[in-house]
């Protein structure tokens, strides 16, 4: 693998009593995606945040390149694009003002700013929107701009804080299929998301954090093989009683977790366990391939978050 | 953090001019109100009141409030621009973050709108003078020495203006502001009749407040005359200047980067 470019070490945050971030390490490969998966809370967004320089940590470094944040100053930020979590696009400018201002947040020239755009309106599929002001565009459309934007200075690192939150699958296609298609070209890309499957299709490696802390870190596959053994079937009862309460299922799975009404049981060979229940009038079932979002819940736990960022 | 980094750089020049630009797109109602208030002002204070007041200060009432206008609106302008328009950026829009994603550091940010706080002002000031000059209420050599006065007090007031919007929660705060700093200091800093009017204990609190000294200055260019203590007004308008700004500049710090 080549050497890190971005590079996290022992990071510490503390917001009054409350410990943010409790020593994150990382390490992101030039070229690389790497998904931050976790819960609301979980200090995704701060991480990103000090990846920026944002937030005053209270120990560890980050390094871009080999270079640390400090010794970087605010030439760290001028080869960054940002994809914030709250849309901040300008209100009062169309579509393209909106990244000529932004252009000059970094110092560039006119004529680069203008090519840029344009360019970049292509890229997003946002060309015949040029003029529009912004309220005219769907939340798609406004998120793709706002990609756009963070494109303008041509970043070797990206950002991207929960780049689809919210939008519809349509919306979120386009979007992931430029995001590989910058990822080929070369960018290095970080993002934050707690959809699971965005994370499986985008990143090379995946990290799920939890508490301030990565929990675990591999691709998305590894990290399926390491803690989900095989398949997965999940079992309910019509009438919503709890499901096997005498725990026949045990003899036939290697894991199995009860999560409300549901039954989820995983193990190599599920088919003992459907010839029992499958006919069963009583029962209804899923069986499925094991996913990053049982990695996921098995790694943070079931219970509900509520939004502390 | 190090005091140095309060000191701005150029990208100050592109959050002026992003202001700038929102604020042509809005060019007529904005002109509209540059020019119809003051005229409504000096209509109704100039002729109606004057007809009753006769001379001031050695002067017709209209030409010795035209100048207090022209004061007065700079503090108004300024103030409103750092308060209301700049906490909808920061709070409502979040262009501050956004700009903070860029190379673009709090005191870029916050200089370009101390700055823009003083051109707005500018701009209204040169409107109301235009009217003046039109009713002959403001006239003589001077007149283009007020320009860099205005800009100055457009700076002290403007930052200010952003101290209490760094401090604000909510809209609601400007109101503190407004009837304990805004509200006095247009009824007691020389607008509408001279400071010598006033009990000494009140001419006191008068000498230390910004308008005061913006309207020392601005009277004797806006009519014809040299101001005496220059530098005493102008030092005034400078301190507040630079102490509204660090001190902005630490509460804004604060703010934006936990």
């Amino acid at each position: 693998m080549n050497p890190a470019f971005l590079e996290l070490r022992a990071l510490h945050k503390r917001y009054g009593g409350r410990e943010v971030l409790r020593g994150v390490d990382l390490a992101v490969a030039a070229g690389e995606c790497f998904a931050l998966v976790g819960p609301n809370g979980a200090g995704k967004s701060t991480t990103v945040r000090a990846i920026q320089g944002l937030t005053p940590t209270d120990a560890g470094e980050v390094r871009i390149d080999g270079r640390t944040l400090a010794e970087m100053g605010r030439t760290a930020r001028a080869g960054m694009g940002v994809v914030p979590q709250t849309d901040n696009l300008d209100p009062d400018f169309t579509v393209q003002e909106n990244l000529w201002t932004y252009g000059r947040y970094f110092g560039l020239p006119k004529t680069l700013i203008r090519q840029r755009s344009a360019d970049l309106l292509e890229f997003m599929a946002l060309s015949g929107y040029a003029t529009q002001p912004i309220h005219a565009l769907s939340g798609g459309m406004q998120r793709r701009l706002t990609i756009a934007r963070a494109l303008i200075n041509t970043p070797k690192l990206l950002l991207l804080d929960e780049p689809t939150t919210g939008l519809d699958p349509q919306a979120r296609h386009l979007i992931w299929q430029r995001l590989r298609e910058l990822r080929r070209q070369g960018t290095t890309l970080l993002l934050t998301t707690h959809y699971m499957d965005e994370a499986e299709r985008l990143a090379d490696r995946v990290g799920i954090i939890d508490h301030g802390r990565i929990l675990a870190e591999d691709s998305p596959r590894g990290l399926i093989a390491t803690h989900i053994p095989g398949g997965v079937v999940e079992l309910r009862r019509v009438d919503g009683d709890l499901p096997d309460p005498q725990d026949l299922h045990r003899q036939w799975v290697s894991l199995s977790e009860r999560v409300g009404d549901t039954l989820i049981c995983y193990g190599t060979d599920l088919t003992p366990l459907l010839a029992h229940f499958g006919d069963d009038p009583a029962y209804r079932w899923i069986q499925r391939p094991a996913s990053l979002e049982d990695v996921f819940l098995r790694l943070t736990g079931r219970d509900l978050r509520e939004e502390t960022e | 953090m190090p005091i140095r980094d309060a000191l701005p750089g150029a990208g100050a020049l592109a959050v002026l001019q992003r202001n700038f630009g929102v604020w042509r797109k809005l060019l007529v109602p904005s002109l509209l109100g540059n020019f119809g208030d003051p005229l409504l002002y000096l209509l109704a204070l100039g002729y109606g009141l004057g007809h009753f007041v006769g001379q001031m200060d050695g002067m017709p009432y209209i030409t010795f409030i035209a100048s207090g206008i022209v004061a007065s609106s700079v503090m108004n302008t300024a103030s409103f621009e750092g308060l209301y328009s700049a906490f909808t950026r920061m709070s409502a829009q979040h262009t501050y973050a956004a700009m903070l994603a860029t190379p673009l550091r709090v005191s870029d940010i916050l200089a370009g709108e101390v700055a823009w706080c003083a051109v707005k002002g500018l701009i209204s000031a040169v409107a109301i003078i235009i009217v003046a000059i039109f009713f002959g209420a403001i006239q003589g050599p001077w007149v283009i020495l007020a320009l860099p006065v205005i800009l100055l007090a457009g700076l002290s007031f403007g930052g200010l203006a952003l101290v209490i919007t760094a401090l604000a929660r909510s809209y609601d705060f400007f109101m503190y502001y407004f009837t304990l700093a805004v509200t006095p200091m247009f009824l007691f800093c020389g607008v509408f009749y001279p400071l010598q009017s006033l009990p000494p204990f009140a001419q006191d609190i008068a000498e230390v407040l910004p308008l005061t000294h913006a309207v020392a200055l601005l009277r004797p260019l806006l009519t014809g005359h040299l101001p005496h203590e220059v530098l005493c007004h102008t030092g005034v308008l400078l301190l507040y200047t630079l102490v509204a700004y660090v001190l902005g500049w630490r509460l804004l710090s604060r703010r934006l980067l936990r």
